[in-house]
């Protein structure tokens, strides 16, 4: 059971230009709380800061100001509190095709962050644990599946072979970038669904990155709205989608594509 | 009027084994239309575009059927027949395409005028060099783009911008049939609808018609007049755009529109609900001797 607590995150960049240098606020005094057990969903477009947020979460990015809480305690920069922190926080990439290693197997994936933290682990235990995390990601029959290697493998697959793989240090937090978008659509639900059904089982919180208001708005409790590194509009998923306050929510909103809008259309002029 | 008919397209890789990637595919076209071409990846979709322009590559090839135009002037044109000097030029004269990453399919090393200039040249050559010019930056005004970009290099614009450039030049000649693969696909959702609106406005004010390849049934849904959906090389079902929506027949048609959970409907609220194991199930694919 954990919480992450996000308080007044600011990023700044850098950017050189000849001899000028210009600065970017790619994050602007963002604030949320991951609980365990609920998805917040992050969504804006191209460019609106949503991976920054990802990159000062998973500490590979330092933030200019503000802080990260992990159950009230800042996170440490170095040492066993640093490793402690990327043990219990957890990524799942967007493309599932660039983060699975083309030479290795599914075992050797999953093997690895099992052993790193559970170092004296005998192998008999390692592998069942393994057979065990494949077996929670639907991928069965699990000891066929360890010995392939990625190509072997649909899009869909891989990217549950990614997700057990963040699941095997038992984080209790989630960082899903874009986890669907490079998945053919038919297989989309399927992997959201997974990711909903072991949030519930491990009571994960979990932070799901998307441009999709369609999947935010039914996967998420609560959404974040960004724009130019700043949250916009915040609040219960649906209110946000079906009730946009914002300006900016109101134009992604009616930008995505909404199929239902036009069939009514075409139902009152069957003609056209 | 049909501007455009395909009748028993079939294209194979001829490798070993040889791959079946488009089968028997019939379908027509209609002048001013927006016909949508819906499937998944490794569905076939783009080897049937690159087939009806006869842009295939060894091995590809085209092993039965025709794709047959018909010209303004009620002239019916088999591409299969024709020469390379032929295809050449009414290639893009009559029928042009917009690629899939077209955003990268832009040569960096040379301007934007250039680029756009080329085809005039080409097609074009009785142009004065002032008229081939000014209708480089009409064209691109017409999609949007500020004709004082003409000098701009493709990495100095935007993604946005770059996919707009290309659609202006597939509208360079005023073709009557665009093919468009997948033209909006790495664009954000706010500038994907702005070209959206940009291609529908452009087909009601020249009345070229629209053969519209993407996965997004959804966005398929908005645009098309007529969706073909494909799956393994072959349309399973084509239909108008509401009827495809009400009232679909074909079992996988019903599934890809089961994928996508509406934005303002109920449809997917399963998600968040309990959980549906026939769902969980969907893609855990349970793997045998041969990999899916």
């Amino acid at each position: 059971m954990t919480t992450l607590e996000a308080r007044n995150l600011v990023k700044e960049y850098h950017l050189r230009q000849g001899l000028h240098t210009r600065r970017l606020r790619a994050v602007d005094d963002v604030s949320f709380a991951l609980d365990p057990g609920r998805t917040v969903a992050l969504v804006g477009q191209s460019g609106s800061g949503k991976s920054t947020i990802a990159k000062l979460l998973l500490q590979v990015e330092h933030p200019t100001a503000g802080e990260i809480r992990l159950d009230g305690v800042p996170v440490a920069r170095r040492g066993a509190g640093l490793r402690d922190y990327r043990r219990t926080v957890q990524m799942v990439f967007q493309d599932p095709f660039a983060s699975l290693n083309p030479y290795h197997t599914v075992e050797h994936h999953l093997e690895r962050p099992v052993r790193l933290h559970h170092p004296r682990m005998p192998d008999a235990e390692v592998r069942a644990r393994v057979l065990h995390l494949l077996e929670r990601v639907r991928l069965t029959p699990a000891d066929v599946v360890a010995r392939r290697r990625p190509h072997e493998l649909s899009g869909g697959q891989r990217q549950r072979v990614a997700i057990a793989r963040a699941l095997a240090p038992e984080p209790g937090i989630l960082i899903a970038d874009e986890p669907v978008s490079m998945l053919d659509v038919s297989i989309r639900l399927g992997v959201l669904n997974l990711l909903a059904a072991l949030q519930r089982e491990e009571h994960l919180g979990v932070l799901y990155i998307t441009h999709d208001l369609a999947t935010a708005r039914h996967f998420s409790d609560e959404i974040l709205v960004m724009y130019q590194g700043r949250v916009v509009e915040r609040g219960p998923a649906d209110d946000v989608i079906l009730r946009p306050r914002h300006d900016y929510t109101k134009t992604l909103a009616a930008a995505a594509p909404n199929p239902e809008r036009r069939m009514t259309e075409l139902r009152s002029s069957p003609d056209v | 009027m049909t501007v455009l008919t395909v009748e028993n397209l079939s294209i194979d890789y001829l490798v070993e084994p040889p791959v079946h990637a488009v089968r028997d595919v019939s379908f027509t076209l209609q002048r001013g239309e927006v016909l949508g071409l819906a499937g998944e990846s490794g569905c076939g979709k783009s080897t049937l575009a690159y087939g009806i322009v006869r842009l295939l590559k060894p091995p590809a090839a085209i092993v039965s059927g025709r794709a047959v135009f018909h010209s303004r002037d009620g002239v019916d044109v088999d591409w299969n027949e024709l020469g390379a000097k032929e295809l050449r030029a009414t290639r893009w004269d009559q029928v042009s395409m917009v690629f899939q990453g077209a955003m990268n399919s832009l040569n960096p090393v040379i301007s934007i005028r250039d680029q756009l200039e080329d085809i005039y040249l080409t097609h074009r050559p009785d142009l004065g060099r002032r008229e081939r010019r000014k209708r480089c930056g009409d064209l691109l005004e017409r999609v949007g783009v500020d004709r004082a970009r003409l000098g701009a290099y493709p990495h100095e614009l935007s993604g946005g911008m770059r996919q707009r450039v290309m659609i202006a030049m597939a509208m360079a000649l005023e073709p009557q049939v665009m093919i468009m693969d997948e033209p909006t696909t790495a664009l954000d959702v706010v500038v994907q609808r702005e070209i959206l609106r940009e291609i529908t406005r452009l087909r009601d004010e020249l009345g070229f018609a629209v053969v519209f390849i993407t996965h997004d049934l959804p966005l398929l849904l908005e645009i098309s007049d007529r969706i073909a959906v494909m799956r393994e090389g072959e349309i399973v079902e084509l239909a108008d755009a509401l009827t495809l929506y009400t009232d679909p027949q074909h079992e996988y048609t019903k599934r890809l529109l089961a994928s996508f959970p509406s934005l303002t409907g109920d449809r997917g609220s399963f998600v968040r609900g309990s959980v549906d194991d026939r769902l969980l199930a969907m893609d855990a694919v349970h793997i045998d001797g041969s990999a899916s």
